[in-house]
């Protein structure tokens, strides 16, 4: 069972992950995303490509449904603005086994760093904001999945 | 006999262009995205400024991550963005 979801509100990672317990796999992982605060950003902003994200997202899903043996697996990406330390993403896997639960949510959010069109503007204490850039490292984690 | 395609820009290069979208006919001599491009800056230094660095640009078509030697072929909508960061 796949869902994915893009929104404004943000989600109760509790009722998400039980959600994913009541299909009856022995583990449930899950990874939330934040926004960080490294001293000067006051915000994110996040903009995406409708028509496109949605589908992005399940398509990322899809591929970790056929590696790993998964019961469920659950995106949500929030859009807009969020203040420091609010939820912008949650992913929630289930399987039968720890291992591919674990891998299975880290690969999912390596391949939504790089595979699926967000983009994030951050807005600073000083009232500035920039584009968020490309780290590298991101690439790096995608790559190294594909080495498996 | 050109053909009409409706481009959508993202993030930055949205706010560059001053613009979310538009509907540009495209000659028959412009095969790929890079073609594209190239047509766009010849036509009107706007795109010449905001296209400068075609290394921090990406594209989609059709809703779908392509190179820029991608053919257009029958595609209904070009996206051009910077590269994502989402997560």
């Amino acid at each position: 069972m796949i869902k994915v979801d893009v929104r404004f509100e943000s989600f109760d990672v509790g009722l998400e992950m039980s959600g994913l317990s009541d299909l009856g796999g022995g583990a449930v992982a899950s990874f939330v995303g934040q926004v960080r605060g490294d001293g000067k950003v006051a915000a994110l902003e996040l903009e995406h490509y409708p028509v496109m994200t949605e589908k992005a997202l399940r398509d990322i899903a899809e591929t970790a449904d056929d590696r790993w043996p998964l019961h469920g697996i659950t995106i949500i990406h929030r859009v807009g603005k969020m203040l420091l330390g609010e939820q912008i993403v949650l992913v929630c896997t289930s399987s039968d086994h720890r291992k591919a639960a674990l891998e299975s949510c880290s690969y999912i959010m390596d391949r939504l760093k790089t595979d699926a069109p967000f983009w994030k503007k951050q807005w600073n204490r000083d009232g500035s904001s920039e584009w968020v850039e490309e780290r590298q490292s991101d690439l790096d984690a995608k790559d190294e999945w594909r080495a498996d | 006999m050109a053909r009409s395609l409706h481009i959508v820009y993202f993030a930055w290069v949205k706010e560059r262009l001053g613009k979310a979208e538009e509907g540009i006919d495209i000659p028959d001599e412009v095969g790929s995205i890079s073609d594209l491009i190239e047509f766009m800056v010849a036509h009107d230094s706007l795109y010449e400024h905001v296209f400068s660095d075609l290394a921090k640009l990406r594209f989609a078509l059709d809703q779908e991550f392509v190179p820029i030697n991608e053919p257009i072929g029958d595609a209904q909508e070009l996206a051009i963005f910077p590269p994502v960061t989402g997560g």
